[in-house]
């Protein structure tokens, strides 16, 4: 029988090596390809690959799909496939009471059941499962007779036991199968094409013939916006924002970077696209990848350097020359857990303060959070334009959670975005060059691209006279440039949009957030409204300096509470800069994202 | 190209140079000055298109001193951001200057790695065997059992041979010079420049208040010179002393000094692609042997700035992307 139903959360888990991320990724450009909202979250551990059939080897890949734009991954799964007994066990406290789990009935052994840590040989019921719909299927036997012929040797004919998964998964939420092949024909060589699509077939034929599920699921097509559209994530998103930032100023791009989970992708991204005239340097270190960036800003590209938290607290000496000499730097920080190496593929906000001071002396920064994986591509670029133009560097906080979560996405056309003009200087115009003369309004100091006739000039961290650049030691001089700084700093908000609020512009609660916890945050304010509740959304990209309108909209709210996955950063730069409001707290620090349901217990008990 | 004749005069900033009277670092400018402006006539390099990048240090306060595009860096990261320059804008003529503490302590990393890649770009390392801006402390390039305010009972470490690290990170270019032989360092500096690939400059250079007469003893006059160190000449033997009466030949695979009418004495070889000789050259300690000066290794190796810049010509000619339009089409996309 079909069921209608208007979302679905499907959780794929398995062995690091059981291609878990690949299955999940699949499945969802297989339904945002039929016209779904989509949103993903992949949640794996660090280890490459620990040792097999070990709960701290599984690996996760949850998908949300849906009838509308799906704002988040969802909290719990309505479907887990388990490809053994480890990766039931640690996805147990994911499931809804009525979900159904598929497992590979082959993988449900003894010897299975030992390396996962049950004491006896009734995992179901250890872990008190018994009244759930669980689906054995004989996954790795039915995957071995689907490749009867095709002479694969025992390894790869396992390999390709993930399809059989999907194709159990696409048949139950009636997905066709046409995208999938297709990728499979492109991606894979030889006879693993004909492996791989006989066991999808398999997969899917499996279910529908077997009667395994009560029903299958149709979830309707989500109205969306008219356009192109293509599935993208945070950190594909943020390299492709740099590079459209790149194109509009007309200057080529640099990244110096060094590879650091989960920041990595974003400078493999840009390695790719020498055909866009874009430079990557892949350097010594986090400090060479950040000083490689300053040398090519001096030297007139668009320089950026990407790293997550380990890597910023090895840039803050470089982060402060460059504010130090006024050239335009994006530094991009694809947050994880901390502190130390922390939780590196788990997903966090506890940089935003290291972002904001984390460097020595009075050294104020544009601080720019994105908030869903699509819109990395809208800040990254934004962090570029006020770069360049302000003469400042831009820092760009993005999250484990976007930048490896992906959704379906209305491609931009460049042509909608804004241009983007450096004040480059070309020629002298007084007697010698005043590299620190600034714009009167924007307080930005010029751009002169060595290489130039008569411009020669020499800059550095010393303190800088205000006018000519040379050295300066005089009191009175350093503070006025560092006033200067600031003031260049804060003059950025001249020059973004007022700040956003969702839902009705006065209430009972006022749940403010910043960065990537939007999608949760927006669904749990709609769920509060659905019950009645007069509660309204304040989300900030925009941190330092923040926007105009902020206050107008805190006054009109009985209560505040802040919710972010640290300890009360934002809360507490907020108390800072408007001490005029109180505000409460909802936090978490456990490597994952917020789940809505617990958003409205805690929203619950302010209203 | 620019026909300019330019002087020393050209290359002088307007800054008052600070360094201590006596600085061997002085020495070093005017030789740099000279040749830059050697550079900037006979090859037809304009001045704007000189570049000078460093880190910390007394040295390093040497852009400030050279009327060019000048930047100083932070500790030991000279080499990092003069990488960045080069690769962004590899049409300029890139200079690093350094000393000892910033190039191989704090900036070690960044050294070798710069060598190894062999980056388009000439460096100047001030080697004073000392940390003098921070008033006297041991360097990685101090003698052992050396006395300063942080080995209050001489350093129990060994040293490090800049030469024998550029060789051994695979540099393309090393030569050395000591800051009094302000014609043979002028010399070094311009074949530097010219030198394709990353090329590395030693010089001996005294620093008067913190490590006086460290080079003395080998580099301190004319006379000491010639007695003590050997100018090395690719294709020419190597003899030296004043009298021209020794030699330098190898003794299985080591050196070994020898009378000069020995026919076992070596004709340099700059060029060869081997680096042992030339690491046992840039090895060479006073007494047992002389300092070497001069280049002791100059090679041809695709440079990284060129090959970065050769990769994106290659991959856009071929490209099928345009711009970032094309970009957000290609690949899986759909309709709605």
């Amino acid at each position: 029988m079909e069921k209608i139903i208007k979302d679905a959360v499907v959780r794929f888990s398995g062995d690091s090596g059981d291609g878990m991320q690949l299955t999940g990724t699949l499945f969802s450009d297989a339904g945002a390809l039929s016209g779904h909202g989509i949103s993903t979250f992949p949640d794996y551990p660090s280890e490459i690959r620990a040792p097999q059939g070990t709960v701290a080897g599984v690996s996760g890949f949850q998908v949300h799909l849906g009838s509308r734009k799906m704002a988040t991954p969802g909290d719990k799964c309505d479907a887990l496939v388990a490809m053994n007994p480890a990766a039931l066990k640690a996805n147990t406290r994911w499931l809804k009471r009525d979900s159904t789990i598929i497992v590979d009935a082959d993988a449900f052994t003894d010897k299975e059941f030992r390396k996962a840590g049950f004491v006896d040989n009734d995992p179901i019921g250890e872990l008190g499962l018994t009244d759930y719909n669980i689906v054995m299927c004989h996954i790795t036997t039915m995957t071995r007779d689907a490749l009867d012929g095709l002479g694969l040797d025992n390894k790869s004919a396992a390999r390709c036991k993930n399809m059989f998964a999907l194709g159990i998964c696409l048949y139950l939420y009636n997905i066709p199968l046409d995208h999938t092949l297709s990728y499979i024909s492109r991606k894979f060589k030889g006879a693993m094409v004909e492996a791989n699509s006989r066991v999808l077939n398999a997969g899917y034929n499996f279910a529908a013939n077997n009667h395994l599920f009560a029903n299958t699921y149709d979830v309707p097509k989500a109205t969306l916006e008219k356009g192109t559209y293509r599935t993208i994530n945070g950190n594909q998103a943020t390299a492709w924002g740099l590079i459209a930032a790149a194109e509009k100023s007309g200057r080529p791009l640099f990244c110096g970077s060094y590879p650091i989970t989960p920041a990595t992708v974003i400078l493999e991204e840009l390695a790719k696209r020498r055909d866009l005239g874009v430079k990557t340097v892949q350097a010594e270190d986090e400090i060479a990848g950040i000083c490689t960036a300053i040398g090519a800003a001096f030297a007139g590209n668009f320089a950026v350097t990407t790293t997550s938290g380990p890597g910023l607290s090895l840039k803050s000496e470089a982060m402060g020359l460059a504010v130090m000499t006024e050239l335009p730097l994006v530094i991009v920080d694809v947050q994880r857990g901390g502190p130390s190496t922390g939780l590196p593929t788990k997903t966090e906000q506890s940089d935003l303060l290291q972002a904001l001071y984390g460097r020595n002396g009075e050294a104020p920064m544009v601080v720019v959070a994105a908030s869903t994986p699509s819109d990395c591509f809208h800040y990254a670029f934004w962090a570029g334009k006020i770069a360049m133009e302000r003469m400042t560097p831009v820092l760009l906080l993005t999250d484990g959670f976007i930048a490896n979560g992906s959704e379906p996405w209305r491609v931009p056309s460049l042509g909608d975005y804004p241009s983007i003009a450096p004040p480059i200087v070309s020629e002298l115009k007084d007697e010698i060059y005043f590299c620190y003369d600034r714009d009167p309004e924007a307080f930005a100091r010029t751009w002169a691209i060595p290489g130039t006739t008569g411009l020669e000039h020499r800059i550095g961290g010393l303190e800088k006279d205000k006018r000519i650049g040379c050295v300066s030691h005089d009191p009175a001089n350093h503070a006025e440039m560092t006033r200067l700084r600031a003031e260049k700093v804060a003059r950025v908000a001249d020059f973004l949009p007022v700040q956003e609020l969702l839902g009705d512009a006065e209430g009972d609660l006022l749940v403010v957030g910043w960065g990537g916890t939007r999608g949760h945050l927006q669904t749990a304010v709609e769920e509060m409204c659905a019950r009645g509740k007069r509660v309204s959304l304040c989300h900030f990209n925009w941190i330092n300096p923040l926007p105009r309108g902020v206050e107008e909209i805190f006054g009109r709210f009985k209560r505040i509470v802040v919710c972010e996955l640290n300890m009360g950063q934002f809360a507490g730069y907020l108390r800072m800069n408007l001490p005029q409001f109180t505000y409460e707290q909802c936090n978490k620090v456990q490597g994952l994202p917020f789940t809505v349901d617990e958003l409205c217990k805690c929203f619950e008990s302010y209203v | 190209m620019s026909n300019c004749i330019y002087s020393a005069a050209d290359f002088r900033s307007d800054q008052e140079v600070k360094w201590c009277p006596g600085c061997g670092d002085h020495a070093v400018l005017s030789s740099m000055q000279n040749a830059l402006a050697q550079i900037a006539s006979e090859d037809g390099v304009p001045r704007e298109k000189f570049a000078v990048v460093s880190g910390i240090g007394c040295s390093s306060r040497f852009p400030y001193y050279v009327r060019t595009y000048g930047f100083h860096g932070i500790h030991g990261r000279a080499a990092a951001i003069a990488t960045g320059v080069k690769v962004a804008n590899p049409e300029l003529n890139v200079w690093v200057a350094t000393g000892d503490g910033d190039a191989l302590a704090i900036g070690g990393n960044h050294f070798i790695h710069a060598v190894r890649r062999n980056v388009d770009m000439s460096m100047v390392l001030f080697n004073n065997e000392i940390y003098g801006l921070t008033k006297g402390q041991y360097s990685p390039t101090t003698k052992i059992g050396k006395v300063t305010k942080t080995s209050p009972f001489g350093t129990v470490e060994k040293p490090f041979k800049p030469g024998e690290l550029a060789i051994g990170a695979g540099g393309t270019f090393f030569a050395r010079s000591v800051d009094a032989e302000v014609k043979l360092t002028q010399e070094l500096l311009v074949a530097a420049a010219r030198h394709r690939g990353m090329a590395v400059v030693e010089t001996l250079v005294n620093c008067v208040i913190f490590n006086d007469k460290t080079h003395a003893a080998y580099a301190g006059d004319k006379a000491t010179r010639v007695e003590n160190t050997i100018v090395l000449r690719h294709g020419e033997r190597m003899v030296f002393g004043s009298a021209g009466d020794r030699g330098l030949a190898l003794d299985g695979q080591r050196l070994r000094v020898v009378d000069s009418d020995s026919p076992d004495v070596l004709v340099h070889d700059a060029h060869s692609p081997n680096p042992m000789v030339h690491f046992l050259l840039a090895g060479m300690s006073w007494p047992e042997f002389p300092v070497a000066l001069g280049i002791i290794r100059q090679v041809d190796a695709p440079t990284y700035d060129a090959e970065v810049a050769r990769q994106v010509e290659e991959v856009r000619s071929a490209a099928t992307l345009c711009d970032v339009d094309s970009l957000l089409h290609s690949g899986s996309v759909w309709e709605v």
